[in-house]
């Protein structure tokens, strides 16, 4: 392979890579023990390099594309394109990804199953690579499923507890679900718009947005990304996933996996944002999760469920600002991306440290650790005050753009603005509570005595959270590299990006200032707040996360009611099952097709008979009956008799010998095989009562009479033309052969029959095998 | 059981059924018959037998174990269709040759001959191979053999087998 | 004469069905061989009949003339019918070995058995 070459396999071979390093992650762990978790985190450094370098390109105005063919006839190609959004993207992902993998070698330092967790934590990092770089939808899914599976396995990593299998098993279902619905989405958004490339679709916005089948597209493609991004009302699966270990948190949960979800809306906004019911719906959707989530995070004591509800009203906020959609709003979503990244991985790390550090997650335990930690301290707090969006950090610009936003947006205004107020204040109080609680005040004895963590533990906050505040300070360091061609890449088009932390006065600082008291002041009732605990609780009873548990009750229900039903073992239910679900099925069609009259009508238009013809269909139908009659075997076994050579006649009335020869054969070899199986077998007995013979009797009858109606129609209606003329017309000239139907048997279908003889051949082996095999005490 | 008639007679058909199995299979290019037709003549021919006789004289009349039957049957089929593959045709398309010495022979030879002699052997190891062990286990207990003609009738009594 | 077949053909059907929901075994091996042949005489009819014309060339000519059966589905029943043998067969001595092992004929009793 030349250089040319590899560098065009760039893209797909990072993401392979990586699912490749995951297989190998727990014999690298077994090799590199403690210093596994830095050798590994060399993927996504790698990765981090391999994009920024390739992002220059991209910067300059060039989109990198490239393809592999995987199944084309389904339209499914592995393919990859880099652009503004998917180098944003890919960048925090590999970045964090660096700081991730370390960490979780000091956080689980010891545990017996570190290198699978390594393994999943990979995987999961290769399926969200690929899931920002895939180009075509398709595949898009693929990597979309497995960050759910990853994060399933994750989430329930700590399997021996029950908490951890519910909520892990609660998410892959929520993400799950809305995956299903994805796909229907994007598979509708292929065959709409003509392409499975992203990048194609995109220049079909205009014929998609217009089309019947618009709105669902748009709603199914919804379902999928608010059950990923935790949109209200299916946010309640992401505070339970607390459950996993903090690295998993700080990554998936708050980083880069809800994230999807946003990343998808913004993937599609060129090809179907724009619209009312978009703007509409994610607005409202994304509004609604800000408030639901800020308000339940300042019930919160256990300090990552806080920082997840927080992670809620943040992921509110980016789909609320990819509604809105304006230059504005946009530019506000790629700033506020970042800046959350950024400390919301650092306060996980922080809260994930504090825990392995004092044993406990409850922030009214904690109390005074600054002094005992103090570099753990100084990054929360930094990172808390980042979350409160004040000072010059970078996300005060966010903040500063939101309401900005906000404020020039073209529908509700005011409700929009109250949202943004409410929230930003919100995040002021939950900010407060997550610096001010665990490290001032007195120290409070913990379960385990606090000291400072070891380098792995801080290192990421220590490089994460002052990267907002240099940012804030120098926001050029990324506003033309890496927030302009991502903005470029969701609207569709370049627009200037002038990022500074003094806007002057102006109503958005005026609002920056409301929501900092509102916060303070919501700080301050902190204690009477949690007081109503258990009034919420009562009222989260009837929230989402009690439908889910409804739904899967009902579910698991259903499952077993409908085992027990149809599954019941016994071999004559299975037989009567079968025969009424067809004939309902296949009658019904019939009826709605043909007509009822027409049907019975049907017998009576073709009667050209013979007389030896009708008598010998009788006795075959009448030789049948004796078997069923029969009181002995061996009258069944001739009666049986009857009916084949009776068939074996039919065949040779018209005009098949070769069907009469081998049907007189095989019946005469059926007949020597059913004395010699009988003969083992016990006698006749009549087992059922009268009422069920009655009622097999009738259910047989109407299997019987739909396959006479089906003979009858089928021998009206010619769906295609038959292909039985080739034959004829080739079976000399090609074949060699007089015999038609040999030709066919050894010519022209002879791949059919090489594969019947293998199953004949399969069959005779097995009897030959059950006949062999003696069961224990059995003498031969 | 065995009957001088059924044995004698047993003894001059068993050439006659076998030729006429390999009649049927090389004629029925042409004509009725064929690989299928064939091998079931060729397997009763042997059943016949060893109702006559035993299953260890046809055994030994056979030469080969059934499954040798089936497996070279089988491998007679899957080979037939390798040649197509040198033409770069698809797998088992046929392909003809011509024996010709003028006026005496003239026989066009193909591999779905082969394919259908395939499909004859299978046929015949099948069925042998499911119908012998059946009667040999039938032979072990041929004095219970003769309750099973004279069943008596509606009997609610159930006979396990006597093993 | 496909209207009758295939009154006879409901009727094979319909015998052969009641028969595999009885509970004695010996009654199921022998439902089953009659809805192999009722299934073999439906493929054969649902093509249309045609009298006495086989799908043959006769020895000195090119083609077959006038309309003649159907080869197609000819050879569909043809390896039907011989794996309907082997079917049957494997059918017939696994519920022979079952009713050993369970030492029970009753298709009911052998229930018990599947846990």
């Amino acid at each position: 392979m030349n250089s040319l070459q590899q560098k065009k396999m760039m893209l797909t071979s990072l993401v392979l890579c990586g699912l490749v390093l995951a297989l190998a992650a727990p014999a690298i762990h077994r090799v590199a023990r403690g210093a596994a978790g830095y050798v590994l985190a060399l993927y996504p450094f790698v990765a981090a390099i391999v994009l920024a370098v390739a992002g220059q390109k991209v910067v300059a105005g060039q989109a990198m594309r490239e393809a592999l063919p995987w199944a084309s006839e389904l339209g499914l190609s592995l393919s990859f394109s880099l652009d503004g959004l998917s180098l944003l993207f890919g960048l925090m992902i590999s970045g964090i990804g660096v700081l991730v993998l370390i960490y979780a070698g000091g956080y689980l330092k010891g545990h017996p199953q570190l290198g699978r967790f390594y393994a999943y934590l990979l995987l999961f990092m290769a399926s969200m690579l690929g899931l920002v770089l895939a180009d075509n939808l398709l595949a898009l899914f693929v990597f979309w499923e497995g960050t759910s599976i990853s994060s399933y396995l994750l989430i329930g990593f700590n399997h021996r507890s029950e908490t951890a299998r519910k909520a892990a098993l609660q998410a892959l279902l929520v993400t799950g679900g809305g995956g299903l619905a994805l796909l229907g989405g994007l598979i509708l958004l292929g065959i709409v718009g003509g392409h499975w490339e992203i990048s194609a679709l995109t220049a079909q916005g205009d014929v998609i947005r217009a089309h019947a089948l618009y709105d669902p597209i748009l709603v199914l493609v919804l379902v999928g990304a608010f059950t990923k991004s935790a949109q209200f009302p299916f946010h309640f699966w992401l505070p339970n996933a607390m459950e996993a270990p903090t690295p998993v948190s700080a990554y998936l949960h708050s980083a880069t996996m809800v994230k999807a979800g946003i990343y998808l809306l913004a993937r599609l906004s060129p090809t179907l944002g724009g619209t009312e019911m978009w703007t509409g719906a994610l607005t409202l959707f994304g509004g609604a999760t800000m408030i639901v989530g800020g308000v339940l995070a300042l019930l919160q004591t256990d300090i990552k469920r806080l920082l997840a509800y927080s992670t809620i009203s943040a992921l509110g906020t980016l789909t609320l600002l990819l509604g809105i959609g304006t230059t504005a709003a946009i530019q506000a979503f790629a700033v506020f991306l970042l800046a959350h990244a950024l400390y919301k991985g650092a306060l996980f790390m922080v809260a994930g440290t504090l825990d392995h550090e004092t044993g406990t997650r409850d922030l009214e335990k904690m109390g005074g650790l600054r002094r005992v930690m103090p570099i753990t301290a100084a990054m929360a707090i930094l990172a808390a005050v980042s979350l409160a969006g004040v000072g010059p950090l970078f996300s005060f610009i966010g903040k500063e753009l939101l309401f900005e936003a906000v404020l020039h947006s073209e529908n509700s205004r005011t409700l929009l603005v109250a949202t943004a107020l409410l929230s930003g204040a919100f995040f002021v109080a939950a900010a407060t509570i997550v610096a001010v609680k665990p490290f001032f005040g007195a120290l409070k004895a913990t379960p385990k005595a606090a000291h400072e963590a070891p380098p792995s533990l801080w290192l990421g906050p220590v490089v994460l959270a002052p990267l907002g505040l240099i940012l804030g300070i120098f926001p050029g360091f990324v506003t033309y590299s890496l927030l302009s061609p991502a903005i470029a890449a969701i609207l569709g088009r370049a627009e200037p990006l002038k990022l500074s932390l003094w806007h002057g006065f102006n109503p958005a600082l005026a609002l920056s200032g409301a929501s900092l008291a509102l916060g303070l002041l919501a700080y301050a009732s902190w204690p009477a707040l949690r007081r109503t605990q258990r009034g919420r609780e009562a009222l989260l009873g009837f929230g989402p996360a009690r439908w889910y548990e409804v739904g899967l009750f009902a579910l698991n229900r259903v499952a077993s009611l409908q085992t027990r039903l149809l599954q019941n073992g016994y071999l004559r239910a299975y037989v009567m099952t079968i025969i009424v679900t067809t004939t309902a099925l296949a009658g019904y069609t019939l009826i709605t097709r043909e007509g009822l009259p027409a049907l019975l009508t049907r017998p009576l238009q073709e009667w050209d008979v013979r007389f030896y013809e009708a008598a010998l269909a009788a006795l075959i139908v009448l030789a049948a009956y004796a078997a069923v009659r029969a009181d002995s075997r061996l009258a069944a076994l001739a009666a049986l008799g009857v009916v084949g050579y009776g068939v074996s006649l039919i065949y040779l009335f018209f005009g098949a010998p070769d069907l009469a020869m081998t049907q007189v054969l095989v019946d005469t070899l059926t007949v020597i095989l059913f004395v010699l199986v009988f003969y083992h077998l016990p006698k006749f007995a009549s087992l059922s009562g009268k009422f069920a013979r009655v009622r097999d009797a009738a259910i047989a009858v109407c299997g019987g009479a739909l396959m006479t109606t089906l003979v009858l129609v089928t021998n009206t209606v010619t769906l295609t033309e038959p292909i039985s003329g080739y034959f004829l017309e080739n079976s000399l000239p090609k074949g060699y052969g007089r015999n038609i139907v040999n030709v066919i048997l050894v010519d022209f279908r002879a791949l059919d029959t090489l594969g019947e003889i293998t199953v004949l051949s399969l069959a005779g082996i097995g009897v030959f095998a059950l006949l062999k095999l003696r069961p224990q005490g059995e003498k031969a | 059981m065995t009957s001088l008639i059924l044995g004698t007679a047993t003894r001059l058909l068993m050439p006659l059924l076998l030729l006429f199995s390999i009649f049927l299979l090389l004629r029925g290019h042409n004509e009725p018959g064929g690989g299928f037709a064939g091998g079931l003549v060729a397997a009763a021919a042997f059943v016949l037998y060893s109702i006559a006789a035993d299953v260890s004289t046809t055994r030994r009349a056979l030469r080969f174990e059934p499954q040798n039957f089936i497996g070279v049957g089988l491998l007679c089929a899957i080979i037939s269709g390798l040649p197509a593959l040198l033409f770069d045709k698809p797998y088992l398309s046929s392909w003809w040759g011509q024996i010709k010495v003028s006026g005496f022979i003239d026989i066009k030879l193909g591999t779905p001959f082969f394919f259908d002699v395939g499909v004859y052997l299978v046929v015949l190891g099948v069925a042998l191979k499911i119908l012998l062990p059946l009667e040999e286990q039938a032979e072990l207990q041929s004095e219970d053999a003769r309750d099973f003609s004279v069943e008596e009738q509606g009997s609610s009594g159930r006979n396990l087998e006597p093993s | 004469m496909e209207t009758v077949l295939a009154f006879a053909i409901g009727g094979l059907y319909a015998l052969g069905l009641y028969l595999m929901m009885r509970r004695s075994i010996v009654k199921l091996i022998i439902g089953l061989a009659i809805l192999a042949n009722a299934a073999n005489l439906l493929i054969f009819t649902s093509a249309g009949l045609t009298r006495g014309r086989t799908p043959m060339i006769g020895a000195q000519e090119t083609a077959v003339r006038g309309p003649v059966a159907d080869p197609l589905p000819q050879a569909l029943v043809l390896t039907a019918i011989v794996i309907g043998f082997a079917v049957l067969a494997f059918t017939a001595v696994l519920l022979k070995r079952a009713y050993q092992t369970v030492g029970a004929d009753d298709l009911d009793e052998m229930k018990a058995t599947d846990t």
